[in-house]
């Protein structure tokens, strides 16, 4: 490999003079690239900060960045508050079945759409997809009504059950994938006796993993930071998940300026959950994203 | 293995069979939670109903309601309009802008995308309430930093003027990361080939941009430009957490307004209307945009 320095010392004057006209070019390009990206941080850090401040220093003038003294108060108080320990396992709850469930239908569909034969499957598959341009507005109060019915107001269960039906997004997104998967393989599979539910389990499951993962990291992500469904469905406070509860903590914690510590402390424990699952599975989310971007 | 069927008649049947058991949640979920709510709610919108009595038919009355008595119906869908054009056309534009500048040679790529990415993963609500602090007019960081520079920033979230701009403000802020991934994906599905045979025609940079790239990324444009719109419409929480629709109705959304009536008031039957409203809206947007992208989206011969 020669590196651009020698590349440089090797070059004609116009040559090089082009080469710094680049360097130039790619120096501005990092400065736009890194404003944009202190635009988009800030505020995360400055959720941090005032998460980790004094009720006093909330105030001053010029305002601090990294507090002192480092104030983990807020974290305490946050739970005399408001059942916070409730609302996080909640969250975990609904959102841990929400992915089992819409893992298993999901594939399970999304391997017949992909790899069987049947008929009317190409217009069910048109159907599924014209669902999703179906605003949820036009859904919910009849479904609100049929949780009522159901008796299961206030209850976890219209949060958790709907994802047991699977939804179109994520049959699309792993249907995309099982296509991809060899033919062969099926062939092979079915010469040797294995039947349809063998295959989709034995090797259809282990080589679509990736975007499994995929679909189980934003269902997650969707069931936690859903608030309209906690909202209309739960109405005691030890049945809140985060999202609905932190809103519920800002009204207990009320609007002056010296308790917004707690507040944004609160916020942090509804962040950082999925900054963890980002962080691990940054690499899914996007290629899961950019899949649907390219096919849509 | 259960019983092995005998001919190929049979294998196909039983193929069948076994795929519609394999599709079957999902086909029951679209009966139970897209089809039958769907047509319930045209109904519910022809009734009164307030969940205890049984629902009344009235004709197109809640209807007529919201074009002619009601006082929030059109201030509240043009909130929406004004909204989601405010936030899906600049994201849109800022995202292509990043997207171009990410798709280049430089180091750092994934890392810049990845911290772009940032808030499309956090909750809105915990996001919401940070924006509320940052927007605080007195101790909030960004009056802050505007005093050091000798500007009396306005009350933002407080003032009819500028609450709406605020909101939208923080939603390009939180969505923004996520249709730059998008474009970025599809910037990179543009054969490098086209790019070098124009370069040897000699055409500068804008050229290659709007000849080259503007075309050929039309698909997905079109793609973020369609979701975008179904989905910002109907967005709720952002605003509901942020402002709750105040001051003065300015920032109450169409979504909101439908809660409000349903779950508050329990006007299930003017509810289900403004539902179905929401529901043109949108139809008859996906439907013009579909319209009109046959004058700009360009699909390539090869699939």
């Amino acid at each position: 490999m020669i590196t651009e320095q020698q590349v440089e010392t090797r070059l004609p004057t116009t040559a090089r003079r082009r080469m710094s006209s680049r360097r130039i070019s790619h120096m501005v390009t990092h400065a736009v690239l890194i404003a944009m990206a202190v635009l988009m941080i800030f505020p995360l850090v400055w959720l941090v900060s005032t998460s980790l401040k004094h009720p006093s220093k909330q105030m001053l003038w010029p305002p601090q960045l990294f507090p002192n003294p480092v104030y983990f108060r807020n974290y305490v108080d946050l739970f005399v508050l408001a059942p916070m320990g409730n609302y996080l396992f909640n969250s975990f709850k609904i959102s841990t079945l929400s992915v089992i469930g819409v893992c298993f239908s999901s594939s399970l569909a999304a391997f017949a759409f992909a790899r069987m034969y049947f008929r009317g499957s190409k217009v069910l598959f048109g159907i599924l997809l014209a669902t999703m341009m179906l605003p949820y507005a036009v859904t919910i109060i009849p479904t609100f009504v049929i949780m009522k019915n159901l008796g299961w107001l206030n209850t976890h269960y219209p949060l958790i059950v709907p994802s047991f039906f699977g939804s179109a997004y994520f049959v699309f997104l792993l249907r995309q994938s099982y296509r991809a998967i060899p033919q062969d393989l099926f062939d092979s599979a079915t010469i040797d006796g294995a039947g349809f539910f063998q295959i989709y389990w034995k090797i259809f499951i282990p080589l679509g993993m990736p975007a499994l993962v995929t679909v189980a990291l934003f269902a997650f992500l969707g069931a936690w930071n859903d608030l309209f469904g906690p909202l209309i469905y739960l109405s005691s406070q030890e049945k809140m998940t985060v999202a609905l509860g932190l809103t519920y903590l800002r009204g207990r914690a009320g609007t002056g300026v010296e308790r917004v510590g707690v507040i944004m402390a609160g916020s942090m424990l509804g962040v950082v959950p999925m900054l963890l699952l980002y962080s691990f599975g940054q690499k899914y989310f996007i290629q899961g994203l950019a899949r649907t971007g390219l096919k849509g | 293995m259960a019983q092995k069927p005998a001919s190929l008649k049979g294998l196909r049947r039983h193929e069948e069979r076994m795929a519609w058991l394999f599709v079957s949640p999902v086909v029951l979920g679209i009966l139970i939670f897209q089809v039958y709510p769907t047509l319930f709610s045209l109904f519910a919108s022809f009734t009164t109903w307030n969940l205890i009595t049984s629902p009344r038919w009235v004709g197109f009355d809640n209807y007529v309601d919201l074009v002619t008595t009601d006082r929030f119906f059109f201030k509240t869908l043009w909130n929406t309009t004004r909204y989601t054009a405010g936030v899906v056309l600049p994201s849109m534009a800022i995202a292509l802008f990043f997207a171009s500048l990410l798709n280049q040679s430089i180091r750092f790529k994934q890392l810049y995308r990845g911290i772009y990415f940032v808030p499309v993963v956090a909750p809105t609500v915990a996001l919401a309430l940070l924006w509320g602090w940052l927007y605080e007019p007195n101790f909030g960081i960004i009056n802050a930093v505007l005093r050091t520079v000798g500007i009396k920033g306005p009350a933002w979230l407080g003032t009819t003027q500028w609450a709406l701009r605020s909101v939208i403000l923080m939603a390009i802020w939180a969505g923004v990361g996520f249709q730059i991934v998008i474009f970025l994906a599809g910037l990179q599905g543009i054969p490098q080939e086209y790019y070098e045979a124009a370069a040897i025609d000699g055409a500068n940079a804008w050229q290659k941009f709007t000849g080259i790239t503007l075309p050929l990324l039309s698909p997905v444009t079109f793609f973020v430009l369609v979701t975008g719109i179904i989905g910002t419409f109907q967005d709720f929480a952002l605003v509901w957490v942020l402002t709750q629709g105040g001051p003065a109705g300015s920032t109450q959304l169409i979504v909101m307004y439908l809660y409000g009536l349903a779950f508050r008031l329990q006007k299930m039957g003017l509810a289900s209307a403004v539902a179905y409203a929401v529901f043109l809206v949108i139809v008859g947007l996906t439907i013009l945009n579909f319209v009109f992208s046959k004058k700009w989206v360009f699909y390539e011969e090869t699939t």
